[in-house]
């Protein structure tokens, strides 16, 4: 094939696409931040797992560990079961628990761990039973309702308060 | 009811019929044997000369200017809320997921599309096409595939290039204009903009683009009258026919990519 006058240009031009791509990927998702390390899975249950998502970052005293790597439905205990894949070099001791948080008041939730302090650690295939489900926005409206309700008419015996503890 | 006869109807329907089934044909002979011309590479990089370096300038001038205009919007929408350090997440996902491959796929349209029709168009008047056949010389092969492949391959370029000058924008207008603070401008970004499902899905959207509005501007090359008057209005069908097709595939594809 001969060469042309238009190689270095063309040759140019997809230079700068590849370098506007590189950027997308780089600067602005951090591709590099993505790290492609072993990951182990461990899953937990939770009663109520709010807006939690596949992808969504675990966080030990603020650090991601993980990710969320699945959520599914177990029909048996009508709970949420999901699997937590853990970078292989952190590990933790096999009690730890963990709760569902939001960063910042309107910030989307993420899973904290927090450590146990048994010696043994959490393998690969384990069940995170110490769970803390998301916090509801309503529930807590409605059991604050509630116990202010119950404050007031505090004389009657049958309060809906009453009803609405767990 | 003289105007409803249903012979006009049938013929109408039958017509169009053709017509797509002669556009799937041409699809079909552009994929599979206008891919032998990828070896030729020589006359598909002539091409993407043509169709992407001289779209570069309005591309970059654009998406600088989309990415101001983002940065500006965004940030007296956000300061409401005493969140302007989401302005770069903001401009960010908007440019990456929407912006970057609809706008530049538009662009792209009124900039590569019609000449493409034109020439083709014109090609068809001048009977080069009808020459080229008489020497046993397949125009799709020679004449239309190196164009489209030069477009497919030079769309999601564009559309990488759009993006990424919108976000300088925004980053322009944002921190050093309005005084964001850089940390969070990029910090937000980064956290908030997935490599895959968002950067990686645009590019997708970007490919599918190019496929649509390269093959619609040949098609309407191809088949259009060969007078004056059919190139032109070939032209404006390209220009029409290829927007509505990207604004539409995009919410097709918005809804499929990022319903879950």
């Amino acid at each position: 094939m001969q060469r042309s006058n238009s190689d270095i240009w063309v040759g140019l031009f997809v230079l700068i696409g590849g370098a506007a791509l590189l950027f997308l990927a780089l600067q602005s998702a951090n591709l590099l931040s993505l790290n492609f390390q072993k990951t182990y899975n461990v899953t937990a249950r939770f009663d109520n797992i709010g807006g939690l998502k596949p992808q969504t970052a675990v966080k030990s005293a603020g650090v991601v560990v993980g990710r969320v790597e699945s959520i599914s439905f177990d029909d048996k205990s009508f709970q949420a079961r999901v699997t937590l894949a853990l970078q292989n070099r952190y590990s933790f001791p096999k009690d730890s628990s963990l709760k569902i948080l939001t960063s910042g008041l309107l910030g989307e939730q993420y899973i904290g761990i927090e450590p146990g302090a048994e010696e043994k650690n959490l393998q690969a295939g384990d069940t995170i039973t110490a769970t803390q489900s998301a916090v509801v926005l309503e529930n807590l409206i409605s059991q604050f309702l509630y116990s202010k309700a119950a404050e007031g008419s505090s004389s009657t015996p049958s309060t809906p308060g009453t009803a609405n503890k767990k | 009811m003289s105007w409803l006869k249903p012979a006009d109807a049938g013929f109408a329907v039958r017509s169009k019929l053709a017509d797509l089934g002669y556009g799937a044909k041409l699809f079909l002979r552009l994929m599979v044997r206008g891919a032998q011309s990828l070896r030729r590479f020589g006359l598909v990089r002539d091409q993407i000369h043509f169709l992407g370096n001289y779209s570069l300038a309005i591309i970059a001038v654009s998406g600088l200017f989309v990415g101001f205009v983002l940065g500006l919007q965004m940030y007296y929408a956000l300061q409401r809320y005493g969140s302007s350090e989401a302005l770069g997440l903001l401009v960010a996902l908007s440019l990456v997921r929407e912006l970057g491959p609809v706008v530049a796929a538009l662009l792209f349209t009124g900039r590569a599309g019609t000449s493409l029709t034109a020439e083709i168009g014109l090609m068809k008047a001048g009977e080069q096409l009808s020459a080229m056949e008489m020497m046993a010389v397949d125009p799709v092969q020679r004449i239309l595939a190196p164009r489209f492949w030069a477009g497919v391959i030079t769309m999601p370029l564009l559309a990488a290039v759009f993006s990424a000058v919108g976000i300088m924008g925004g980053y322009v207008v944002g921190v050093l204009m309005l005084g964001v603070d850089p940390g969070a401008f990029w910090g937000q970004m980064q956290g908030g903009v997935d490599v895959w499902r968002d950067v990686g899905n645009g590019v997708i959207k970007s490919i599918v683009f190019g496929f649509t509005v390269t093959f619609i501007a040949l098609l309407q090359g191809f088949v259009a009258q060969p007078t004056p008057e059919g190139v032109s209005r070939a032209t404006t069908r390209t220009v029409v026919m290829a927007s509505l097709s990207v604004l539409g595939l995009d919410f097709l594809l918005t809804a499929m990519m990022f319903s879950i």
